[in-house]
């Protein structure tokens, strides 16, 4: 059994409730990180070597430490609560069932940074979500965590709840920060960076969900001690959310020393693969990640195991890895159809384009169309290379990274399964009736019954 | 305190010039004028807030500064990305560049209609101007083209949504010049669209000049509509007393008639400064309404000075767009862009076919090898 720093109260009966949550433990963060001064909170977390659960892993203390702090202006802190990335859901977890665990983070990071106002911008989507969070935050009030003079240090704080409505791209920081202040949510070009020219123009941070309640944790156990969890840069715990043919789908909390193979077979975790089938590929990090087939996802191409941490499941660059990205963990299993698949995404992707810059507005949409063309067949050899040609100049060529997650599940399916494109190519009407199946790269593993 | 400026040096493509701080890649590639500037459909220098969404200016950056000589991962947006000092950038000298600049001109013609023939934009369309200059022939695009719901903005501004490239300036011109946008972008991705939310006229007195920073013909003019091609009218330089604008514009004019009336543009197609300072926006009157030659007072021809289809007429004062093609061949005169001389056998450079008085014949490129 891991190493449990977030969830491990999450099914005590009645922990939504702040007197069930303040028996457990809970805001003594808050009361530690008060007696200190911000700038050793920072340190702290610094300390900890906690990285951003959004996705691309920026080492949080860093990331505090370069919020400008200029004289009288207000600065805020923003959590990222829009959760939309397909096959993640670990932050709805986290909010609907230990609510008080991210309003005391967020009260202790509010104090770190100095922000007064710090806003929660939720998917719209989670519409039973804010409720929660809305309670959470009157009962801090009520005990005195929140509102003015918090502990008598004179730190004021109050926390917003905002609802997003269903936008995708109104997760990428910048596109968050527009759609907060009431405008149509197109990412910001950058620079400036919100460190400098947040909400409001004002220096700002954005952080996940799950990177704010780790504070918690962090500010209970000492940033050293949290930096001991885990391994080399990756400490502390990670939210997975698994989902797909497995036989445990769910939010599992990590330490991140297992190896992958463990995490899908092993009856903590994901407990096996569903219905006695094989494991075909997984994306392992949330829909924008490159997805792997099963021979390079449980074992690198160096031929050592992987694990399920940041270092290891990048391990091969994207050539023969993927990333840790935000923890949506989907498994596919010999059924399934890596065309069909990349299609579906390839659609969420074009859907979700902002539209704003030419080569994601346009190639998702043509990507799209090509991949439909081919899933149905009526594909040529040449779509496949056109479709490699189409993501490699989407990639790096655009205003936010929305363009290049668009572009890289199709470039991981392209590089990893191109025997299963060509085989729908040159077989139009087996391919409407049967999957591809398994072949090269099949379960290194026995079929456990 | 009278502290000296420093000048930020920086290099586009072999040649250097010194800015200001603050100045972005592609205003100072600017300043060097030529093959070097690289195109912009979406930045306007005179709109706050432009640019960085249509790539078609993306540049590499071979050094980022003097103190930090790293190159940039990715190519930049040059309208959106400052200069530092010492800063090393390859426009048309990149490898990478031309086909990245393909790329984006591919996926802005993907769904274009085409329809130039039938298109008042045509002739001083800045997407004409890109696809012959960076585009290729054909296209790979095999599927239907898309098409929009029409939206009538009233009297005076025709909207072809199929022909827009979503770069933004029409939305950033009506809130910085009219006192409360009515139009602006719907909906998201590659069904995103220019239009009014709920069908409505746009009527502000400064709304015109969408027409004018369209950089296609997505925005035209409702009282030029079909009346004549651009290339057959000829641009006038004129005033008239306005009390809401410089009144400072340009007539397109066929014999005695005047056929539009648009502000006054500078080589890179914006609308240049008013002789009364600012901006020479122009107002819906002088723009719709004083289509009569008495309303105007006539100054001259224009200086025509964009390489669109209008300076192959013979105007007075043509201003040819500036050679920079030596310098950034370091000193070298292109015969051909692609400089065979230097790589050939038989065409060697020491031959110049120019100076023989007949047509070249195989003993002239011999001789020199004995
Ligand atoms: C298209 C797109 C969608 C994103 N969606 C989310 C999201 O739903 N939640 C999130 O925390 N970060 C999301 N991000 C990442 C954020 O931009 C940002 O990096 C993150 O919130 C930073 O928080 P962290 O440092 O705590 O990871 C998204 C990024 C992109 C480009
Ligand atoms: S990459 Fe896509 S989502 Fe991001 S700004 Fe450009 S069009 Fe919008
Ligand atoms: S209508 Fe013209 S100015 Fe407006 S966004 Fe489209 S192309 Fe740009
Ligand atoms: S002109 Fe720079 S991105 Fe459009």
């Amino acid at each position: 059994m891991g190493v449990k720093l977030l969830l491990d109260k999450a099914h005590v009966p009645g922990i939504r409730s702040y007197e069930v949550y303040r028996r457990e433990g809970g805001y003594a963060a808050v009361e530690k990180a008060l007696k200190m001064s911000p700038n050793d909170v920072v340190e702290e977390v610094k300390k900890s070597g906690l990285r951003g659960r959004g996705g691309a892993g920026f080492p949080s203390g860093m990331k505090w430490s370069f919020l400008a702090k200029p004289e009288g202006v207000p600065r805020y802190l923003v959590c990222n609560a829009d959760e939309s990335e397909p096959g993640t859901f670990k932050d709805r977890y986290l909010m609907e069932f230990i609510p008080h665990l991210l309003i005391e983070g967020l009260i202790v990071s509010s104090y770190a940074l100095g922000s007064s106002r710090t806003y929660i911008y939720i998917r719209g989507e989670y519409a039973w979500i804010p409720d929660i969070l809305e309670q959470a935050i009157a009962e801090a009030n009520a005990n005195g965590w929140l509102g003015k003079n918090i502990m008598g240090t004179g730190f004021d704080c109050q926390i917003y709840v905002q609802r997003g409505a269903g936008a995708y791209i109104c997760g990428e920081e910048t596109a968050l920060i527009e759609s907060l202040e009431g405008k149509r949510g197109n990412p910001r070009i950058k620079p400036p960076f919100p460190a400098v020219k947040g909400l409001y123009d004002c220096p700002t941070v954005v952080n996940n969900v799950e990177t704010l309640a780790a504070v918690v944790p962090i500010m209970n156990i000492g940033g050293e001690a949290y930096s001991k969890i885990g391994v080399g840069r990756s400490t502390g715990t990670k939210l997975i959310s698994a989902c797909g043919n497995i036989n445990k789908p769910g939010v599992y909390e990590i330490d991140m020393t297992i190896s992958v193979e463990e995490f899908i077979y092993s009856d903590e975790y994901c407990g096996g693969i569903a219905n006695g089938k094989k494991l075909k590929a997984c994306i392992p990090g949330g829909s924008s990640v490159p997805i792997l087939p099963a021979n390079l996802l449980l074992k690198t191409a160096k031929g050592e195991t992987r694990y399920m941490n940041y270092e290891s499941l990048s391990d091969g660059g994207f050539a023969t890895g993927s990333m840790m990205g935000s923890g949506g963990f989907i498994v596919l299993d010999e059924d399934q159809c890596v065309v069909r698949h990349t299609l579906s995404l390839a659609r969420f992707y074009r859907h979700e384009s902002c539209g704003q810059c030419s080569p994601c507005r346009e190639g998702t949409g043509w990507m799209e169309k090509i991949l439909h063309k081919i899933e149905y067949g009526k594909g040529q050899m040449s779509d496949i290379d056109l479709l490699w040609d189409i993501q490699r100049r989407i990639e790096g060529n655009t205003i936010c990274p929305l363009g290049d997650a668009a572009a890289w599940p199709v470039a991981a399916a392209i590089r990893h399964f191109r025997d299963e494109f060509e085989w729908h190519v040159l077989n139009p009407e087996e391919s409407q009736t049967r999957n591809f199946g398994l072949a090269h790269y099949a379960d290194p593993r026995e079929v456990v019954a | 305190m009278a502290e000296e400026k420093k000048l930020f040096k920086v290099t586009i493509d072999n040649i250097t010039v010194e800015v200001e701080p603050g100045t972005t890649i592609l205003n100072a590639a600017r300043m060097i004028g030529g093959d070097v500037t690289p195109p912009a459909m979406c930045y306007y220098s005179k709109l706050k807030g432009s640019g960085g969404k249509c790539r078609t200016c993306l540049v590499e950056v071979a050094a980022g500064s003097t103190a930090d000589p790293r190159p940039m991962p990715k190519l930049v947006a040059s309208c959106r990305t400052t200069v530092m000092d010492g800063m090393i950038v390859k426009n048309i000298t990149s490898e990478k560049v031309p086909d990245a600049r393909a790329g984006v001109v591919e996926f802005l013609l993907l769904n274009h209609p085409l329809d130039c023939p039938v298109c008042d934009q045509a002739g001083e369309c800045h997407l004409q101007d890109l696809s012959f200059d960076h585009g290729k022939e054909g296209t790979r695009y095999e599927f239907k083209r898309r098409t929009f719901e029409k939206h009538n903005l009233g009297p005076y501004i025709q909207l072809h949504m199929t022909r827009c490239i979503l770069c933004y300036r029409c939305v950033y011109t009506a809130d910085q010049l009219t006192e409360k946008r009515a139009h602006g972008v719907l909906d998201r991705g590659d069904h995103a669209q220019i239009a009014t939310f709920i069908e409505k006229n746009l009527d502000s007195d400064f709304i015109g000049n969408v027409i004018d920073v369209c950089p296609v013909g997505a925005l035209t003019d409702k009282t030029f509509r079909f009346k004549n091609r651009v290339w057959f009218t000829k641009p006038v330089d004129a005033h008239r007393n306005c009390t809401k604008c410089c009144g400072e514009v340009q007539l397109w004019m066929r014999g005695d008639e005047v056929f539009r009336v648009t502000a006054r543009k500078d080589e890179w197609g914006e609308v240049k400064e008013s002789t009364k300072g600012g901006t020479g926006w122009i107002c819906n009157d002088c723009r719709f309404d004083k289509k009569s030659v008495s309303d105007w007072t006539i100054e001259g021809p224009s200086n025509v000075s964009r390489h669109s289809v209008i300076s192959q007429g013979h105007y007075v004062g043509l201003q040819k767009p500036t050679e920079t093609m030596p310098a950034v061949m370091g000193g070298r005169q292109p015969r051909l862009l692609m400089d065979i001389h230097s790589v050939s056998e038989v065409n060697p450079e020491s031959v110049e076919l120019s100076k023989i008085n007949r047509p070249a014949h195989s003993s002239d490129f011999n001789s020199d090898k004995s």
